[in-house]
């Protein structure tokens, strides 16, 4: 797994990465009562604006944290949204990406310099 | 974060695990580790333990006793003092020359003076009013006591196993108890919508009565966070938000603080700020009304959310002034002014979140009942 300064984790899975937000992210943000998914098929720039998640106490965005297609969103985040806060790097995972060059998975964190980096 | 105030229980949030965060001046727990949905659900289930120490707590006394300090009081807000009986508080709101609110705060009469709680944010700008426009009353700061709030349908099993006799007060009932952490002054009331009790108790007593509260399996300490959705639930007011200089009674719906003796026709009609104006308004109507909103689909709309009355065009008609996710409606709400022709239950208007209007329902307030012990 992989990890950004943006707090979001990276899993590739077969020739897929699935993207969702760290534990630590989740216990900062506090509970979350909405998430905005985008829209399968769309097409996304690292750093592009994907999705909106929505705690208790703030509004916050999720970056696109590499080029690619959407190809599958978690849905259940829809009706409960509180999976993010309860399983953040399993159950609570936002979308699945099609890279256009898994090569810039390179540049993130593995886990324990993310540890380190929120230490 | 030098410059900022602490509550006698400061160093007790930390020990309980609080994030603090800067309010009002004040170092104060915005959450402790349940979060703020969790200690939301708590309160409402149970009793919650809130730490309001930084609201001002004030003593008016006068030569002639309570009945001096309620009749120059009646001169600053539209509250009947006079005919308040003993032992008993209201809600009132300081107004302004436009019929504006400066602050809302309680007012109780204890026997030979009136105690007063006011917001933190105001309490200066508050004291300084009173000492100029109180001239026969002596306008005393209480600043060596702590303040704290239990609330929750197991609030007055809680305190009265602490403090015997609490269960016999009426909601906006006030007392003076002897306990084992010293004098306490005790009201019924609370910001939340639950029964409860509001506590002063003296700051070198207040950690271990916050203690004796918290040793009950029933009590768990509540942040600023869930007080807020709390309130908001409850369909009350923040001040600086849902109401202020510029909102009058009439428009912020709250007319029902305004006793009949007050209004015009009444005994006593009129003498404080703005009354011409607040009375106009009540005869003619406000052009603008608080109201719930409803927001139909599951994204919040916070404060400062423009309102408009179509999905497409047109200048905005209004704004959320209060907005969040209600954990005990498992929606979010949120409250704000809209035009009165539009401001009717049931009405759909749109609130732009991120660029897109989205529909949202013009809702009864509160959105959750009171469970109040009249």
């Amino acid at each position: 797994m992989k990890f950004t300064e943006e707090h979001e984790w990276l899993r590739v899975e077969d020739d897929l990465v699935v993207v969702g937000i760290t534990e630590h992210a989740s216990e900062q943000l506090g509970d979350v009562v909405f998430v905005e998914l985008p829209e399968v098929g769309t097409q996304v720039t690292k750093d592009d604006e994907v999705v909106v998640i929505e705690s208790v106490k703030a509004a916050s965005d999720i970056l696109a944290p590499i080029d690619g297609e959407i190809v599958e969103v978690n849905e259940v985040l829809v009706d409960a949204p509180g999976k993010v806060n309860d399983d953040a790097t399993g159950d609570g995972w936002f979308f699945k990406i099609k890279p256009s060059d898994l090569g810039q998975m390179d540049e993130y964190m593995d886990e324990t310099a993310y540890q380190d980096y929120i230490s | 974060m030098a410059d900022l105030l602490t509550t006698p229980l400061n160093a007790l949030h930390r020990e309980l695990g609080a994030k603090m965060v800067p309010f009002a001046g004040y170092d104060m727990p915005v959450q402790y580790p349940a979060g703020v949905m969790k200690e939301h659900l708590h309160c409402r289930a149970r009793a919650g333990l809130f730490d309001v120490s930084h609201m001002g707590q004030v003593i008016v006394r006068a030569p002639g006793g309570y009945a001096q300090a309620a009749r120059e009081m009646e001169a600053l807000v539209p509250v009947d003092l006079s005919g308040l009986g003993v032992m008993r508080q209201r809600y009132g709101f300081f107004t302004n020359d436009q019929g504006g609110i400066l602050d809302d705060l309680m007012l109780a009469n204890r026997g030979d003076h009136m105690f007063v709680v006011v917001n933190a944010a105001c309490k200066g700008a508050d004291i300084a009013h009173m000492r100029a426009r109180l001239p026969g009353c002596e306008v005393e700061e209480i600043t060596d006591r702590a303040l704290v709030a239990l609330q929750g349908p197991a609030a007055e099993a809680v305190l009265e196993a602490l403090v015997p006799g609490v269960a016999a007060m009426r909601f906006m009932d006030v007392g003076i108890f002897g306990s084992d952490f010293g004098e306490l002054w005790i009201s019924r009331s609370g910001y939340t919508g639950e029964d409860g009790y509001e506590i002063s108790v003296s700051e070198t007593q207040a950690v271990a009565f916050a203690r004796a509260l918290l040793a009950s399996d029933d009590v768990e300490p509540i942040g600023l966070g869930a007080r807020d959705s709390l309130r908001l639930e409850a369909g009350l007011c923040l001040y600086g938000h849902d109401i202020d200089e510029t909102t009058t009674p009439v428009e912020a719906s709250l007319i029902w603080g305004i006793q009949k003796v007050r209004r015009a026709g009444g005994a006593r009609a009129g003498g404080f700020p703005g009354a011409d104006k607040i009375f106009a308004e009540m005869q003619g109507g406000a052009a603008r009304a608080r109201v719930g909103l409803r927001p139909e689909g599951r994204a919040p709309m916070r404060e400062g959310t423009s309102l408009f009355e179509a999905a497409e065009g047109g200048a905005p008609v209004g704004q959320v002034t209060s907005g969040a996710y209600g954990p005990t409606i498992e929606a979010p709400m949120s409250m704000g002014y809209l035009p009165k022709p539009l401001a009717t239950e049931g009405t759909v208007i749109y609130g732009e979140v991120r660029g897109k209007r989205l529909p949202v329902k013009v809702a009864k307030l509160p959105f959750t009942p009171a469970n109040f012990k009249r």
